[in-house]
């Protein structure tokens, strides 16, 4: 479907197709992505399960479920939402569907190479940016910047005065993946060794989570909760401050991730202060969304883009409290490189993040298509299996990072620790699979809205009609 | 833009990423740039070769582009005896590694010392070249530690890669290089860190890295989730081939309670003396054993010596 309007005219092209296919591409790659990272899970609860060969060793498989969730799964839905928010917010239309369309298609073809070459063990050795150099390239040429073109010209093309918050998060944070991409690769294009290339790769890392992750994310909440609850933004103010800060503070602290590598003493003070720092934005940002539900919070209840939102809005606080905090030297010397770290990632992506995208993709969809969501009943479901599953594995990794923490410190043999944290991976396990349950879910949902929601009369929003079933 | 605040607020975000990219990647360069390779960071730097990631030389990390670290025992010229010396072997169309093609990374005092008394620049990879780690007199700075600095021993003694392969025995010769590669691919860093902390792990782990230990070295592999123990100093602590062997081929049979995947089809097609390895056999053998059927658990093969076990064991060992 998508090959028929490749090559059509632009005007040709019905409005919001290329979100619609960035929308399916996400649910895909989050399906995928998770379910990655149940098998992964059950490898590290039962060894023995799935065993002798290469293609399905933990090492082999553990990066992709990484890189799929994160450029699979949440840029794309990140771009979805550029690419349905942006006009709408511009009152205009999507610069180019048809470049929307070939960065659609590209995406796919260059993540699903990259992931397969990663699953064969082809790599940079690097932690998040694990694609070799020439596919980094790639990815510059095909996934970023035409991102970021069609976002930029639709804004500059838009038809209001202003500029609304979200958007400027989307222009700015377009710009900062392209800057990141490029510069945090610079030790695979020029071989930049030792010290300077683990730097760089944290520097990466932190930068992607940071300026690409975090700041869409947080975009995407203050269009939805405007949007269908119609109150308006509690203040444009406060906006300001968490954009500014963002920027300022949340692109400094990248070597708060190697506190125990012998990197410059002020740097790693520097990063650790502007790490706690991060709560400026944090606070901002929560406060200025909730405050926004001020007379609707019956919506939390009842409207499933609203519950989805404000969940993710919330789990921001406790995310920011651990990322805030963690990273100061005495924290750290308690959790670094445990299983707390890695309950901490699932927090910041599969909480905060990926429930504030499942909202976007929910309401964008619904919109785009102009129909219902087919069924309320599995839309709850996909919910609570989403919350349950995520917390269950939040919970139990914070809990087994703990007991590792506590074995470092006291220098127990590694074993023991291994043994004691056992029942927990089992836990961790359950949960991430109720999370691949939910994605399977969701996407039939999502395709039975396409071919049978209720169509949504023209000037309506979704969230005006009744649910059918 | 039509409003006079965008255009300031435009310039305001360039000035403020711009200063937070001169904060974070600009400043800090200095400081990498100015750290001096330890004894340490070289032996690492020779032993690992140009890259141990993906590199055009190797583009499915076979292990390809290597170069190997020999135990050399007699002198390669003349056949007498000497005080066994590690040497690093750069066989003829090897990528030199990143300290003898851009000198300026050893350091200050390092790269004069290698330069001139070592002759690195002289190295050529069409010819390959063979190195060794040699003390100066002249200390550290800041440490009152020897500088330590590379020899070409190409240049110096004459000492050619394949004469000084022709006479060591296969045990003396460590296919560390390769071995990083395994490790990279096999992504043996998402579970063991190569990073002992700071205030910790002193006594378990060993002592932490030391700037100027990874001049060189790429990539680092320091990992940031540990799941199993840290492995900088492993071969200090079990220098067992024996116990690598069969923990390797599965972890089970030498640590029961262990979550570490089986390693067992890194050991390829055949083993030492070249019979085919019968893997389904094994396991069916292996779970009876667990299942307590049979008392003591199938024999491990040994690896054959170009298998890609070889090499990781090699590196493993040689993690001191």
């Amino acid at each position: 479907m998508i090959l028929k309007y490749l090559f059509a005219k632009n005007e040709a092209i019905p409005v919001g197709s290329a979100a619609i296919f960035f929308g399916f591409s996400a649910i895909i790659w989050f399906m995928i992505g998770t379910g990655l990272g149940s098998f992964n899970a059950a490898k590290l609860a039962f060894p023995d399960f799935v065993t002798g060969t290469e293609m399905f060793a933990f090492g082999h498989m553990r990066q992709v479920h990484v890189l799929a969730v994160i450029f699979g799964w949440i840029s794309m839905a990140f771009a979805m939402a550029m690419m349905y928010i942006t006009p709408i917010l511009g009152n205009t239309r999507l610069w180019s569907e048809k470049l929307g369309l070939w960065n659609c298609m590209m995406w796919n073809v260059a993540l699903a190479l990259g992931l397969t070459l990663l699953w064969m063990g082809v790599t940079s050795g690097r932690e998040y940016s694990d694609f070799p150099w020439p596919l980094d390239l790639a990815v510059a040429a095909f996934i970023t910047i035409p991102l970021a073109v069609n976002v930029w010209m639709t804004i500059i093309k838009r038809r209001t005065q202003g500029i609304y918050t979200t958007n400027w998060f989307f222009a700015a944070s377009t710009f900062m993946l392209i800057i990141v991409f490029l510069v945090g690769n610079l030790p695979e294009y020029f071989h930049l060794t030792g010290l300077t290339e683990a730097y760089m790769t944290w520097w990466f890392a932190h930068n992607v989570l940071g300026l690409w992750i975090t700041p869409v994310a947080a975009a995407i909440a203050y269009y939805v909760i405007p949007k269908v609850t119609g109150n308006p933004l509690y203040s444009h103010r406060i906006g300001h401050l968490h954009f500014w800060s963002i920027v300022v503070f949340y692109s400094t602290p990248a070597a708060h991730h190697l506190m125990s590598a012998p990197l410059p003493e002020w740097l790693k003070s520097f990063a650790s202060v502007e790490g706690v720092l991060i709560l400026v934005p944090a606070i901002a940002f929560v406060s200025n969304i909730l405050l926004t539900m001020q007379g609707k919070w019956n919506m939390f209840v009842e409207n499933l883009e609203v519950r989805f939102t404000v969940v993710g809005v919330l789990l921001a606080i406790p995310l920011n409290m651990q990322g805030g905090f963690q990273q100061t030297r005495s924290i750290n010397w308690y959790i670094h490189g445990t299983g707390w770290m890695v309950a901490h990632a699932h927090l910041a992506l599969l909480g905060f993040s990926t429930f504030l995208e499942a909202a976007a993709v929910y309401l964008g969809l619904q919109t785009l298509m102009k129909r219902k969501l087919y069924s309320l009943t599995l839309g709850n479901l996909h919910f609570w299996l989403l919350l349950i599953g995520f917390s269950t594995y939040w919970v139990s990794m914070t809990i087994a990072g703990l007991i590792q923490g506590a074995g470092k410190i006291y220098e127990v043999p590694y074993i023991d620790v291994v043994i004691a944290e056992h029942p927990y991976m089992i836990a961790r396990w359950l949960g991430g699979t109720m999370v691949f349950s939910s994605t399977i879910l969701w996407l039939y949902n999502m395709w039975m809205t396409a071919r049978e929601g209720t169509v949504i009369p023209a000037g309506r929003m979704p969230h005006e009609l009744a649910y059918e079933r | 833009m039509n409003f006079r605040e965008y255009r300031i607020g435009s310039r305001a975000f360039g000035v403020a990423f711009g200063l937070s990219m001169s904060i974070t990647l600009f400043f800090p360069s200095f400081d990498l740039a100015a750290s001096i390779s330890s004894e340490v960071g070289l032996d690492k730097q020779l032993t690992s070769g140009w890259d141990s990631g993906w590199q055009l030389a190797d583009p499915l990390l076979n292990g390809l582009n290597k170069p190997l670290k020999v135990l050399v025992r007699k002198d390669p010229k003349s056949g007498e005896p000497m005080e066994p010396v590690y040497a690093y072997v750069y066989p003829a169309g090897t990528s030199l590694p990143n300290g003898v093609t851009h000198t300026a990374n050893l350091g200050k005092g390092v790269e004069e010392l290698s330069v001139k008394q070592g002759r690195i620049t002289e190295a050529r990879k069409e010819s390959g070249a063979v190195f060794l780690i040699k003390k100066s007199d002249q200390l550290l700075t800041f440490e009152d530690k020897p500088l330590s600095y590379m020899e070409n021993a190409t240049a110096t003694k004459g000492w050619t890669p394949d004469e000084v392969l022709k006479q060591a025995a296969d045990s003396d010769i460590l296919h560390a290089g390769a071995g990083k590669t395994m490790f990279v691919r096999e992504g043996c860093w998402w579970c063991h860190t190569l990073l002992p902390e700071q205030t910790q792990d002193w006594q378990v782990f060993g002592a932490p890295p030391m700037l100027g230990d990874f001049n060189g070295e790429s990539p680092t592999a320091f990992g940031s989730d540990r799941k199993g123990p840290d492995l900088l100093h492993v071969g200090s602590r079990n220098a067992s081939r024996e116990w690598m062997m069969l923990h390797f081929f599965n972890p089970r049979l030498v640590q029961p309670h262990s979550i570490m995947p089986r390693f067992d089809y890194l050991w390829g097609e055949v083993d030492a003396d070249g019979k085919k390895i019968d893997f389904k056999k094994w396991r069916s053998e292996y779970d009876e054993y667990r299942e307590g059927k049979i008392t003591t658990p199938p024999d491990v093969p040994m690896y054959a010596k170009d298998s890609e076990i070889r090499n990781l064991i090699d590196f493993v060992i040689n993690l001191k």
